[in-house]
């Protein structure tokens, strides 16, 4: 009993920690709303491809960049799909650096391109721990209540 | 008119769309991003819609068959498209270019077509409405969204008007209000209608008493296309 309740507060407290640091926003609890008995691992089923969709994107990324001549409109249609996913899923900074990064791609600027692909990088990494262990502590509590 | 056709055309063939009955509604989806059609295809589903989400508008096309290849007109499983709901950029067909495709068909422009996009970029929605598209949603797309399109059918089956006034245009003019006030012309470029915050008006509400700009873009559209010309 005591475990639960426990693990119930870590859950209320790193969801309101997301939301305030905004990893996450609105759109996310959206997506918790959809979830229901009809499919009730669809949050997790949506992340996870949200996750293949991103680590796909980093490496064409990636590559797109370590071309001699980079072709900046290529990049965007990456980044741009990038922004499109994050904000289906609410998160929100990589999101936002994701709009950082289309307006540098549309200057051509590769040094603050390479930039933002860092920070890309940094809080696309974030956020995947971030919501491993969001799931993590709801599949703790589903184990403790059965 | 082409819609008092279809209403007639859909009594004949004993589909009833009846207000409270959309389960009988079969959507087509269609997005090249897979984490936007899980989402889409749960959002009809929760609003009591058959789903059918296929990857690009050649797909589409040949679930319609309408594709150049096949000549036959029946959709591949036999079932009835009441509405198809598209994502603006795809590589290869755009949704614009599948709703032209869509439109230009004899046997299927009657069905309603409803744009999404990331992009809430003026110049886009207007050509769509222009191109015939009922509505333009800005993604990501809410809930309350996919609610009302049941009023498109509804609407056709039994109105059968074309024109459906200023009501289902309001979530336009609600999104279009709530980024940049200069509108970006004729560049898809994302620089003028990007916004990091989607809107200040609650998700989760469906405003309806919010009051409608004049000078909304929708409006103005509306206004000089009063002639019928585009």
């Amino acid at each position: 009993m005591d475990v639960m309740i426990q693990l119930q507060r870590q859950l209320r407290e790193h969801s309101a920690f997301l939301r305030k640091e905004g990893y996450l926003d609105d759109q996310f609890e959206q997506l918790q709303k959809l979830q229901d008995e009809s499919s009730p691992d669809f949050v997790v089923e949506v992340v996870s491809i949200f996750f293949d969709d991103s680590e796909k994107l980093l490496n064409n990324l990636a590559k797109a960049l370590e071309q001699k001549a980079v072709d900046f409109k290529q990049v965007d249609a990456h980044v741009h799909q990038f922004k499109g996913s994050s904000a289906s899923i609410g998160a929100m900074r990589v999101k936002n650096v994701c709009i950082e990064f289309r307006n540098y791609c549309e200057a051509q600027n590769i040094e603050e391109c390479l930039t933002c692909m860092q920070k890309l990088q940094f809080e696309y990494s974030v956020l995947k721990n971030q919501l491993e262990y969001l799931f993590r502590l709801e599949q703790q509590i589903r184990a403790a209540g059965v | 008119m082409e819609r008092n056709v279809f209403v007639s055309r859909r009594r004949i063939d004993g589909f009833d769309v009846s207000p409270s009955d959309s389960a009988e509604a079969h959507v087509l989806a269609v997005d090249d991003s897979l984490v936007d059609r899980k989402f889409i295809e749960k959002l009809l589903k929760i609003s009591s819609f058959k789903v059918t989400a296929v990857d690009s508008g050649r797909r589409a096309l040949q679930f319609l068959g309408l594709d150049e290849e096949t000549s036959s007109s029946v959709g591949f499983d036999g079932l009835k498209v009441d509405l198809i709901i598209t994502d603006y950029c795809m590589p290869g067909m755009t949704g614009y270019e599948l709703l032209k495709k869509i439109k230009e068909s004899s046997n299927f422009r009657e069905i309603p077509v409803v744009i999404m996009s990331s992009e809430n970029v003026i110049a886009r929605i207007d050509r769509c409405l222009e191109e015939g598209a009922e509505d333009f949603f800005v993604k990501p797309v809410k809930l309350s969204d996919v609610k009302r399109l049941k009023d498109y059918m509804m609407r056709e089956v039994r109105f059968g008007s074309t024109n459906s006034g200023g009501t289902n245009k309001r979530k336009l003019q609600e999104s279009c209000d709530l980024t940049s006030s200069e509108p970006s012309i004729s560049s898809l470029s994302s620089s003028s209608s990007d916004s990091p915050s989607r809107s200040p008006i609650s998700p989760s509400s469906a405003p309806s008493s919010i009051p409608t700009p004049l000078d909304s873009p929708v409006r103005r559209l509306k206004m000089t296309n009063a002639g019928g010309l585009i």
